[in-house]
């Protein structure tokens, strides 16, 4: 591995500021250049590293862009069929309630084919945590539209936009499940900026933590970029996303400790 | 305060020259290299070395986690 090393009186052990997590494994993730999906991941496993709880952790992939998780994480995963993976951390929690189990699911995943998994888990009060990666279209499959999708917005299957009249609305999952008296922490996060990623990385830690409350389930959607299938530069994506998602998908607590944040 | 000077280091066959880092740095030291990596990308590299304080914030919203960030107090 060629790596770039200069100002070497000061890359030494002692003055070392960051580096990637040992829970986040050397392969190479297959994401395409500057998708939020790689943040995520590396936040995540970031947390289970600064928790210590390698070996107490249990991950569900989904299907979609990220079903390939379990070979960048070094912790204990499982796969699942597409949209039931809060099925199945149900039973895994359910049968090992000392793990920390965690879902990572795409808006397709979540909010599409697994809609009455996921709302049912959350009605349920399960104890664990989803992590909800919105990116508005299915990435994997080629950027078609997901119920996710904005209003007027182009994917592979809307060319002109989202025609809400013919097409029906977005559907903000996110804001259902804080409806919901099972879930516990609710809220939506992003990881296109540093000031984005410390707080996403706070309520990722939080997300896990409250298991050991046993209140119910922890959800944290982090809305993200799809540059590939929104047909943008990295860059671009980020600021469309900025302009465009977000006032749709608004950043910020939805619920906190049991209770309505807004 | 205290002067500080940074380094990073990039693991330029990890980077996918997605660009993200460059504009991220409030010291403009990143820039995009005109050579590429095994796998085709313009690989970020310091181009103003001296001006890092090692404050992070690339290695922040680096998404496949090329950088490592070192930072030594000056005295
Ligand atoms: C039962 C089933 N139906 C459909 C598919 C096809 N399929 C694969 S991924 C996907 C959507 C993924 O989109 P999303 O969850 O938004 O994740 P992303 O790829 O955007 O991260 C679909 C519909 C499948 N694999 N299995
Ligand atoms: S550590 Fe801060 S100052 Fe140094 S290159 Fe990265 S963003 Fe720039
Ligand atoms: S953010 Fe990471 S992958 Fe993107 S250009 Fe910078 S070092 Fe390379």
């Amino acid at each position: 591995m060629s790596q770039q090393t200069e100002n070497n009186d000061i890359v030494k052990e002692e003055n070392l500021v960051f580096k990637k997590t040992n829970v986040l494994l050397d392969k190479v993730m297959h994401y395409c250049p500057g998708c939020g999906h790689g943040t995520a991941h590396r936040l995540i496993a970031e947390v289970i590293e600064e928790m210590d709880i390698q070996s107490e952790c249990i991950g569900i992939t989904p299907v979609g862009c990220s079903v390939l998780m379990y070979n960048y994480l070094d912790i204990d995963m499982q796969e699942a069929a597409h949209g039931r993976a809060p099925a199945l951390a149900t039973a895994i929690k359910r049968l090992q309630p000392e793990k920390f189990v965690f879902t990572y699911q795409g808006d397709g995943d979540l909010a599409a084919i697994g809609t009455a998994e996921t709302i049912h888990a959350a009605n349920r009060g399960e104890n664990f945590t989803i992590f909800f990666i919105n990116n508005g279209i299915y990435g994997m499959t080629g950027g078609q539209m997901a119920p996710t999708t904005l209003p007027n917005m182009k994917s592979s299957t809307s060319p002109y936009g989202r025609d809400v009249k013919m097409m029906g609305n977005p559907l903000k999952m996110t804001e259902l499940v804080a409806q919901l008296p099972g879930s516990y922490y609710v809220t939506r996060q992003a990881v296109h900026t540093p000031a984005a990623v410390r707080k996403a990385k706070k309520a990722i830690r939080k997300a896990i933590e409250n298991q050991k409350l046993e209140k119910g389930l922890s959800l944290v959607e982090i809305v993200s970029n799809c540059n590939s299938g929104w047909k943008m530069t990295p860059l671009q994506s980020n600021k469309w996303m900025e302009e465009n998602m977000f006032p749709f998908y608004e950043l910020g607590d939805l619920k906190v400790d049991g209770g309505m944040a807004k | 305060m205290a002067k500080v000077k940074g380094s990073i280091v990039v693991d330029i066959e990890r980077c996918k020259g997605c660009e993200l880092c460059p504009p991220v740095c409030p010291t403009n030291v990143l820039s995009m290299s005109k050579e590429l990596n095994a796998k085709g990308f313009h690989y970020v590299y310091m181009e103003n070395p001296d001006n890092c304080t090692g404050c992070n914030n690339c290695a922040l919203v680096c998404p496949d986690a090329c950088i490592t960030v070192y930072r030594k107090k000056l005295v």
